[in-house]
């Protein structure tokens, strides 16, 4: 606060424990008379006027020389921060601190062990399941399978590849998909001759005569990202086209917008974020958790 | 109390000197004289029983661990075979409304006993009281010893009581203190000096606490802190029992001969003050019913221990009803008496019903809040769910989930889920449902989570599965 303020806040303050002290003296005697009650009658009620005890007194005293100790060890005088130096944040830093010791000591265990050791142990894992929980779970789901442009990572789809490498490469460093937009250069038929040939590699039901069509399209176009085969390349993140596992949906129309305008979805660079500790025990999650529901799908399909 | 009233108009209002006099007023100590007795008796029988209670209790383990722990950092209460958890808290509630209205009741039928027989105050103040009686002698032997110069024996004399105060307070401190944290633990970590500063902290506060609550403070806290002196008598009525003195019988007072016959003209109060003396907050009783009046029944039994000896009848000073007193009968089956004691037995039989029907599992279900509803292969809609899955029992064991309330709903992900005791499970469950069989957007999905070895043990919660317009 500014100066004249916190001159203000000195003034006032020292002001009123100065008040208060000399109403608690001047208040000590008091004439004494024949009247054993106050003089008042309510309702026919009077009160007797009996001494305080002098403990009270004693404790009166007591708060204001707490009071200017408190001041003069804690900030309330206006802009001074009093002698013990204590701030709010100060107080959390060191609370984080003592924290960070505590936690990293657990976490660093991990950190000496490969991935795939890590995501067998289950004390990591459910240290991980929590760091996912609070960093990864607003846009992967807490289960991890993913929504509408954020990918499934429970499944063994993988843009840019599934190796405990690959996943510690994202995590650090984010990723930026950039699907073009491919409007102005195929235009309106274009692009869903190429939808069509799409929904066939997929065994989908597809007008033939635009499936050939598309196909022209996609060998000119698609097939140096995509591959002429349409399986992806996870060194540029383009998905496979042909295992019906749709990032951005993959009905006709949703596919016919990607085209027309593109994806650009962006991973955030956690390594500006987490530490290495967190990051391992995350990678060492994402890694198992393709492998657990496995089992799972498994089960279902089998029921 | 009519002659205490001062009649206002017949005094001067400014009177022609003024004096000075002090606000605050230094207390006098009070010197109580010990009595034997009845009712001194009864709190002999009742009061040791609960003492040891309060004592002993925690040391007590069942199943391996303390049989009543207040755990806040687990945030689990562990009383004796039950636990409790923080969404048990109505039950807390429903306890001290129990508490709150039996001590009404009990106020309503016969005055103030909290105070004279069971309040931590006065227990712990009877118990000081005791120990400077053991190590400075009588009531007259100790009015002497403080007004003597110091001296070896004074020191000593001193020095042995508030020896023996700082331990019952230190007892006290570690056994409250022991009912938070594992009270064995504690004893073993202030001893090897290696607890940590709270525990430190709160046994010394409570010590210190005891100590000067028990040791100097006394009938202070009853006279200006404890609000139950105060709103007392707006829960008494005529028909209560209270310590009273029988003015009828009593007036007038006055010294008298064994045996004589000017006897006939004074009342059977011989004014010999050992109501006074033995009352540990300094009052006269035979002024009548006062705040300050604690209901301890030690002037009763004084008085009564006195009126053997001149060979009158007992109970000039006694419990009685205002009713009595003017004598007309005390009825017990009041409005009051029996409104109090309904409520009372309705809350006791709900907290029971309560307690006894608690089940051993609790399902929240959370839905997922990044995205209503996910496209799954096949048209399919799949909904996102957190699941809080706590079992509330001390053992281990298994729960299967299941949803109800969609034709042909599947759950992708584990439906068995294995709980340790006395711990929540958080686990995230997928639901695939097919929209074309759903009417609305919105359709409520109930979750249930059985207990694989009782079936019996089980409990749901209802959400909703949503899927596009």
């Amino acid at each position: 606060m500014s100066d004249f303020w916190s001159g203000w806040v000195i003034v006032l303050t020292s002001l009123q424990i100065v008040l208060a002290v000399w109403i608690l003296f001047a208040n000590r005697k008091k004439p004494s008379g024949e009247l054993k009650t106050t003089g008042h009658v309510y309702d026919g009620l009077e009160e007797y006027d009996n001494p305080l005890p002098a403990w009270w007194f004693y404790m009166f005293v007591l708060t204001v020389v707490f009071a200017v100790g408190y001041l003069v060890l804690y900030p309330g005088m206006g802009n001074w921060k009093g002698l013990l130096g204590w701030s709010a944040v100060g107080q959390y830093e060191a609370r984080v601190a003592v924290a960070d010791e505590k936690y990293r000591a657990m976490r660093d265990r991990y950190l000496a062990l490969p991935v795939e050791e890590v995501a067998q142990d289950p004390a990591a894992l459910k240290m991980a399941g929590r760091i996912f929980g609070n960093n990864c779970a607003q846009c992967h789901g807490s289960d991890a399978a993913g929504a509408h442009g954020f990918p499934n990572l429970t499944d063994d789809d993988w843009l840019y590849g599934g190796t405990p490498e690959a996943i510690k490469t994202t995590l650090y460093n984010g990723r930026q998909a950039a699907m073009p937009a491919w409007q102005a250069i195929l235009g309106d038929e274009g692009i869903d001759v190429t939808v069509h040939y799409l929904l066939s590699l997929n065994s989908r039901e597809a007008d033939p005569e635009k499936v050939v069509k598309g196909e022209q399209n996609f060998k000119t176009y698609c097939a140096a990202c995509h591959g002429m085969d349409a399986k992806g390349n996870q060194m540029m993140g383009a998905p496979n086209l042909t295992n019906g596992i749709w990032l951005y949906g993959g009905s006709a129309k949703q596919l016919a917008h990607t085209l027309r305008n593109g994806r650009n979805g962006k991973m955030p660079k956690f390594g500006d974020t987490l530490t290495e500790d967190k990051i391992h025990l995350l990678t060492a999650w994402v890694y198992s958790l393709s492998n657990r529901n496995k089992n799972a799908e498994a089960t279902l399909a089998a029921q | 109390m009519s002659d205490n009233r001062i009649d206002l108009l017949a005094v001067d209002a400014a009177p022609a000197e003024v004096s000075e006099v002090d606000l605050y007023q230094k207390r006098e100590k009070i010197y109580t004289r010990r009595i034997q007795g009845f009712f001194q008796r009864v709190r002999l029988y009742t009061g040791w029983p609960l003492l040891m209670g309060y004592f002993l209790l925690p040391w007590i383990n069942l199943n391996g661990q303390q049989s009543v722990l207040f755990d806040l950092p687990e945030r689990k209460f562990h009383i004796l075979t039950l636990t409790f958890w923080p969404q048990d808290l109505v039950m807390l509630a429903f306890l001290l409304m129990i508490s709150a209205f039996g001590l009404f009741t009990v106020t309503a039928f016969f005055g103030r006993v909290w105070c004279g027989y069971t309040c931590p105050q006065t227990v712990w103040t009877a118990i000081f009281m005791y120990i400077e009686q053991l190590f400075e002698g009588s009531r007259n032997q100790r009015i002497k010893l403080d007004k003597e110069d110091m001296s070896f024996t004074k020191f000593r004399k001193k020095f042995m009581k508030h020896s023996g105060w700082v331990f019952v307070a230190l007892a006290t401190g570690l056994t409250f203190v022991g009912y938070f944290v594992p009270i064995r633990q504690l004893v073993s970590d202030l001893v090897s000096l290696s607890g940590n500063s709270w525990e430190y902290a709160f046994t010394g506060l409570f010590t210190v606490g005891t100590y000067l609550n028990a040791g100097y403070m006394r009938e202070q806290v009853c006279t200006y802190m404890c609000p139950y002196a105060r709103f007392q008598s707006a829960m008494f009525d005529r028909d209560t029992l209270i310590v009273s003195y029988n003015p009828t019988r009593g007036e007038p007072r006055g010294a008298r001969k064994r045996s004589g016959e000017s006897n006939e003209a004074l009342g059977d109060c011989v004014d010999c003050q050992l109501c006074v003396q033995v009352c540990p907050t300094g009052i006269d009783i035979r002024d009548g019913l006062q705040y300050k009046c604690i209901g301890c029944a030690l002037c009763i039994d004084a008085c009564n221990s006195i009126m053997d000896k001149m060979g009158y009848e007992p109970g000039l000073v006694s419990y009685t009803s205002e009713n009595q007193l003017e004598g007309k009968t005390t009825t017990l089956l009041r409005p009051r008496s029996v409104g109090y004691v309904s409520v009372l037995l309705i809350m006791v039989l709900v907290f029971s019903y309560t307690i006894l029907t608690r089940s051993m599992v609790d399902l929240t279900i959370l839905r997922e809040r990044n995205q209503l509803y996910i496209e799954a292969p096949g048209g399919l809609i799949d909904n996102v769910y957190k699941i809080h899955l706590s079992n509330l029992d001390a053992d281990e064991h298994q729960f299967r989930l299941e949803v109800e309330g969609i034709d042909g709903v599947q759950i992708i992900g584990e439906q068995i889920v294995r709980v340790p005791g006395g711990e929540m499970s958080e686990l995230s469950l997928r639901v695939r449902a097919n929209p074309l069989l759903l009417s609305a957007p919105g359709t409520p999905l109930i979750f249930r989570a059985t207990r694989l070895d009782d079936l019996t043990v089980s409990t749901e919660h209802e959400s909703r599965f949503i899927k596009p317009l």
